[in-house]
C-alpha cells in the first residue's frame, strides 16, 4: 500500500494544472447564428431552466419499456426534428386514405390516417392497407420559432388571405378551417368559423395548436400515448389490444406540455450575412419577383401568456395560407379542409441551415424532393407559376443572390 | 451482494493494516515478468501479495482521477473520479488447482461486479478447464484491462461500447499453452451465457452491445438458452510480440415463449484482432485491437439500429526517460498517444443510398509517469468528433485528464 506523498503532491499539482489549462484546447461553441437551438429572448430563469428541461424530453428515445410502439415510425422527436432542423428522407411519414368520388376516408378502423412502418420486436410492422388508394410522403420541418407562429392572431393570418383573388395578383391564400381536437381550448387569437378553427401548423396548416401537433406526434410517430388521447396503436391486421403492454397513458399531459413549452420557447432561427451586398440584393429581388406575395416577411405577435413572446415582430417568409401549387406537388391527399393540390406556404427562416441537419444535402419541399433552392424554386407550379417564371427569367448572377439570401435565413 | 463485496474489503484492509506492522508478514508474489507472458495470462499476471501463512494472495488496483471536459463550448467544469476500485484474491487450492477472483467497485460503489471468479485446473499445459465468472476472451482489452496497465485514462470507445469491456459471464471451457523456443502459442474457448435483446431495447437509439451488461440475471441464468462461445488463439514471439483472433458469437433475441416461437435466433457475432509489440532499441510499444461486430437485427427496426459495427483503438507508448527520478529507482517517464475510431453502423440508408455514419473518432496524446511498473500517474488530453448518423456537423468534445492508477 505505497502511495508515496509525492504521488499525492503531483496528483495535487496536476488537478491544478487541469483547473488553469488553457480552455482554448476545449472545443468552441458554434457560433450562434449556424444552430438551431437556443431559446428566445428575453425569458425568466425559471423559464430557461424548464426549457432545458424540455429539451431533455424532446431528445428523449423512447424504448419498448417506455410503451415505444407497438407500431412506430421513430423513436424520438429529435431523431425527426435533427437538432431541432428539417428531418431527413430515411425518417419520413406516409400517411393514406381512400379517395373514392371526392369522398376521403381516412381509413382509421384500418390503421389509418398515418403508417408506422416499424415496430417492437416480435409484433408486425403496419401494412397500407389494400383500400388506400392516396399516399403522401412528408419529411419532417425545423421547429424553431413556432412560439413566435403560435402567439400571432387569426386576424393577422386572415389579413393576408385572399380566397378569391379579389386583388388580381394572381394569388389566391386561404385558409385551412379544421375540426378543433377534444382538448383544444380556444383562446382570444382564435376567430372560429362554424366551429371550425384556422390551422396554422403542419403542411396542409392541418393543425391548429402546437399541442394538437404535439399529441398526435406522440400517438402517430411514436405511439406513445398521453392524457390527451389514450388509445395506443395496434397493429389492425393483428387486431386490438395487442401492443406493447405498458400501461396508458404512457406520458403525463405535463411531458406534453413540457413539449409544447419547448416548441414554444425556441428562438427564430437567426439569420446570417444579413449586410453582405449579394443578400441584401438576393432580398429585394425575392421581394421583387413576388415570392413576398406567400412567403410573407412580416409578423407580429399578439399578447402572450409568456412575456417574452408578447407583441414581437417575427420574419417567418410565410404566410400561413393554402395555395394551390399546381399538378407537380398535388399529393392527392386532401387534409382538413385543404385540397390534394394545396400547401401551406412553409416558413422560409432556418431553410440556409437545412444542410446541416440532412446530413450536407438538401432535401426541400413537403416531402423531400428537391434537392437545391433553385430546384425548389422551379417545382413552384399552379398560383405561384408566374413567380417561378419570374425567378426564371433573371440572369444567372440575380439567381445567385435569390440563392444567397435563401441561404442567409 | 454488495454487502458481501463491503465485507470482503473490509476483511481485507484490516488484515493489510494489521500487516502493515510487521513487514516481514506481507509479502510481494513476484510478478512474472518473461516476455512470454500473453494476454490472456494478464488475470494471474498482476502483482499479488501473501500475508503469512494464509493460503491466499490479494491484489487489487484503484484509479482516480480528475477530468475537465467541454462539448461545443459547453463545460461541465472540474470533477473528480474513482471510475474504480477493484480488489482481487487468488489461491492455489492444490497443486495445478487455483482460483482467482476479481471484485470491482464502480464510480466509489456505485455499481459493484464480480468480474472475474473462476476456479482452474491444469490436466496438461494444453489443457486447462476454467469455470465460473470468466472474462470472455474477445480483443485482447477485456482480459487485460487493469487501469495501472495503461497510459490512457479513459478506456478506447470500440472495447467498451462495441466489445462492452469488461464483459463477464458465468460459464467454462478450456485453454491451454504451447511453447517452444521463442514461441508460444494459445487458445481459449468456453461456453458462458451470453446478450439479451437489451442490445436493440435500449434508450441509446442504437445497437448498443452493452446494454446488456445492465442485466445482472445472466449471471444465474441465460437468456435464452443457447450458449455465447468464445473462442480466441493467439502467436507470440519473444522478439516480435503477440497477435491474437478472437471470435464471439450467440443468440441474444428470445426466440421461443413458453415453447411457442416467437421469432428467429438473431445472433450477435463479434470477431477481433488485436496485436501488441515491442519495437528493440526503441523501447516503442505499440498496442491495437479491431473489432468487427455482426448483429441481426429485425427488419422491423428503423435504420438508426446497425447491423454492423466495427472499431479499434492504436496505441504508442515512447519511454523518453528511464532513470532514478524523484528518489524512486527505475522509474520512467512516458509520451504516448492513441487513436480510436468507433462506427456504429455501417451501412446505407435505403431512401437515399447515402452512407450512415453514427461514428466517433478520438485521438488521446498523453504523458505518463511510472514510479514504478505498478503505479501509473498519467495526464491526457482527449479530443472526440462524435458524427450523428446523417452524418452533420461533428459534435466535439475535448478534455483534460489527470490521475492515477496504482496496483497496491
Ligand atoms: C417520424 C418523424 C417525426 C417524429 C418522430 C416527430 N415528428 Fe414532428 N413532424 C414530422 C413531420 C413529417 C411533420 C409535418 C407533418 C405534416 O404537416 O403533415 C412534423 C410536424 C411537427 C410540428 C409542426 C411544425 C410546423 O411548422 O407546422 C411540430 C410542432 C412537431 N412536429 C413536433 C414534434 C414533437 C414534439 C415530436 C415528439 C413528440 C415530433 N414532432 C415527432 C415528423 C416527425
Ligand atoms: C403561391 C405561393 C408561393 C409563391 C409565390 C412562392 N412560394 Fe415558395 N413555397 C410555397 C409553398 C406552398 C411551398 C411548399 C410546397 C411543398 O412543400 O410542396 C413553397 C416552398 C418553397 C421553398 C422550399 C421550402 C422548404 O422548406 O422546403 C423555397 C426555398 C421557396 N418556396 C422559395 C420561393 C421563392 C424563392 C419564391 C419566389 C420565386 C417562392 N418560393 C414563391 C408557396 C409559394
Amino acid at each position: 500500500m505505497e502511495l508515496p506523498k509525492k504521488t499525492l503532491i503531483l496528483f495535487a499539482l496536476g488537478s491544478l494544472i487541469i483547473t488553469g489549462a488553457c480552455r482554448k484546447l476545449l472545443p468552441l461553441a458554434p457560433k450562434d447564428e449556424e444552430v438551431l437551438a437556443g431559446t428566445i429572448p428575453g425569458l425568466t430563469p425559471a423559464q430557461e431552466h424548464e426549457h432545458l428541461v424540455a429539451d431533455a424530453n424532446f431528445g428523449q428515445v423512447f424504448s419498448k419499456a417506455d410503451g415505444l410502439g407497438p407500431i412506430y415510425v421513430q423513436t424520438s422527436c429529435a431523431n425527426c426534428h435533427v437538432g431541432n432542423g428539417k428531418g431527413h428522407p430515411s425518417t419520413t411519414i406516409t400517411r393514406f386514405a381512400n379517395l373514392n368520388g371526392g369522398v376521403i376516408d381516412y381509413l382509421i378502423s384500418k390503421g389509418g390516417p398515418q403508417l408506422q412502418n416499424r415496430s417492437i420486436d416480435n409484433y408486425p410492422v403496419e401494412l397500407l392497407p389494400a383500400e388506400a388508394n392516396v399516399i403522401t410522403k412528408r419529411i419532417a420541418p425545423a421547429v424553431m420559432g413556432l412560439g413566435f407562429i403560435a402567439a400571432m392572431s387569426d386576424q393577422s393570418i386572415l389579413d393576408n388571405a385572399d380566397p378569391n383573388d379579389t386583388n388580381g395578383d394572381g394569388i389566391s391564400g386561404r385558409c385551412n378551417y379544421v375540426d378543433p381536437t377534444s382538448f383544444f381550448i380556444p383562446q382570444n387569437i382564435h376567430q372560429p368559423n362554424s366551429g371550425k378553427y384556422i390551422g396554422r401548423f403542419g403542411k396542409k396548416a392541418e393543425k391548429v395548436t402546437i399541442q394538437d401537433q404535439v399529441v398526435f406526434a406522440l400517438k402517430q410517430d411514436i405511439g406513445i400515448t398521453s392524457d390527451f388521447d389514450t388509445d395506443d396503436l395496434y397493429n389492425y391486421a393483428s387486431g386490438i389490444y395487442t401492443g406493447d403492454n405498458a400501461p396508458d397513458p404512457e406520458v403525463s399531459a405535463s411531458f406534453v406540455n413540457s413539449l409544447v413549452f419547448y416548441m414554444r420557447t425556441l428562438k427564430a432561427p437567426p439569420r446570417r450575412n444579413e449586410e453582405d451586398a449579394d443578400v441584401k440584393a438576393g432580398q429585394s429581388l425575392f421581394y421583387q419577383v413576388g415570392c413576398t406575395n406567400c412567403h410573407a416577411p412580416t409578423f407580429t405577435t399578439d399578447k402572450s401568456d409568456i412575456d417574452a413572446l408578447s407583441y414581437k415582430t417575427f420574419h417567418p417568409f410565410s404566410d400561413f395560407l393554402l395555395h394551390d401549387m399546381g399538378s407537380g406537388l398535388d399529393d392527392g391527399y386532401p387534409e382538413g379542409g385543404a385540397n390534394s393540390y394545396e400547401w401551406r406556404t412553409p416558413p422560409l427562416w432556418g431553410v440556409g441551415l437545412a444542410k446541416d441537419s440532412q446530413g450536407g444535402q438538401m432535401f426541400l419541399l413537403h416531402d423531400g424532393r428537391a434537392h437545391s433552392f433553385e430546384e425548389a424554386i422551379m417545382m413552384h407550379g399552379g398560383e405561384a407559376a408566374s413567380r417561378r417564371d419570374l425567378f426564371s427569367a433573371l440572369n444567372d448572377s440575380q439567381k445567385k443572390q435569390v440563392i444567397k439570401f435563401l441561404e442567409s435565413l | 451482494m454488495r454487502k458481501i463485496a463491503l465485507y470482503i474489503l473490509v476483511l481485507l484492509s484490516s488484515n493489510l493494516l494489521e500487516a502493515q506492522t510487521d513487514s516481514s508478514f506481507i509479502k510481494r508474489v513476484p510478478v512474472d515478468t518473461s516476455k512470454l507472458k500473453m494476454n490472456m495470462d494478464a488475470v494471474y499476471n498482476r502483482p499479488f501479495l501473501t500475508m503469512g501463512k494464509m493460503p491466499v494472495s490479494v491484489g487489487g488496483y484503484l484509479e482516480a482521477n480528475s477530468s475537465y471536459f467541454g462539448t461545443d463550448g459547453v463545460t461541465e467544469g472540474l470533477s473528480f473520479q474513482i471510475p474504480r476500485l477493484t480488489v482481487f484474491m487468488s489461491s492455489a487450492i492444490k497443486k495445478r488447482i487455483k482460483f482467482l477472483t476479481e471484485i470491482e467497485f464502480e464510480e466509489g460503489g456505485k455499481e459493484i461486479n464480480i468480474e472475474f471468479a473462476s476456479m482452474d485446473i491444469e490436466f496438461h499445459p494444453l489443457l486447462n478447464l476454467r469455470g465460473g465468472v470468466i472474462m470472455n476472451p474477445i480483443g485482447a482489452f477485456n482480459q487485460n484491462h487493469d487501469g495501472p496497465k495503461w497510459e490512457f485514462i479513459s478506456r478506447p470507445f470500440s472495447a467498451t461500447t462495441i466489445i462492452p469491456s469488461t464483459w463477464s459471464n458465468v460459464g467454462f471451457g478450456v485453454y491451454g499453452k504451447y511453447a517452444q523456443n521463442n514461441f508460444v502459442w494459445a487458445y481459449e474457448a468456453y461456453l458462458t451465457n451470453g446478450f439479451d435483446d437489451q442490445i436493440i431495447n435500449n434508450t441509446e437509439n442504437r445497437t448498443w452491445l452493452p446494454a446488456s451488461k445492465q442485466n445482472a440475471e445472466r449471471f444465474e441464468e441465460s437468456f435464452n438458452g443457447v450458449p455465447l462461445v468464445t473462442a480466441k488463439t493467439a502467436f507470440r514471439h519473444r522478439k516480435i510480440g503477440e497477435i491474437g483472433f478472437s471470435w464471439m458469437g450467440g443468440v441474444y433475441n428470445k426466440f421461443e415463449e413458453e415453447g411457442v416461437v416467437v421469432d428467429t435466433k438473431r445472433r450477435v457475432d463479434l470477431v477481433a484482432i488485436d496485436i501488441n509489440s515491442t519495437i528493440p532499441k526503441l523501447n516503442t510499444y505499440i498496442n491495437g485491437e479491431w473489432v468487427w461486430a455482426l448483429i441481426d437485427v429485425p427488419g422491423n427496426y428503423p435504420e438508426q439500429f446497425g447491423k454492423k459495427q466495427r472499431g479499434g483503438f492504436l496505441d504508442i507508448v515512447q519511454p523518453v526517460l528511464r532513470r532514478k527520478m524523484f528518489g524512486w529507482e527505475n522509474s520512467t517517464l512516458n509520451i504516448a498517444f492513441r487513436t480510436e475510431y468507433a462506427d456504429y453502423n455501417v451501412g446505407t440508408f435505403t431512401d437515399t443510398g447515402g452512407n450512415i455514419f453514427d461514428h466517433v473518432v478520438a485521438i488521446v496524446p498523453g504523458i505518463s509517469f511510472r514510479p514504478s511498473q505498478q503505479t501509473v500517474i498519467r495526464f491526457n488530453y482527449r479530443y472526440h468528433w462524435n458524427v450523428d448518423p446523417l452524418g452533420n456537423p461533428a459534435s466535439r468534445t475535448a478534455g483534460f485528464q489527470f490521475g492515477f492508477a496504482t496496483y497496491f
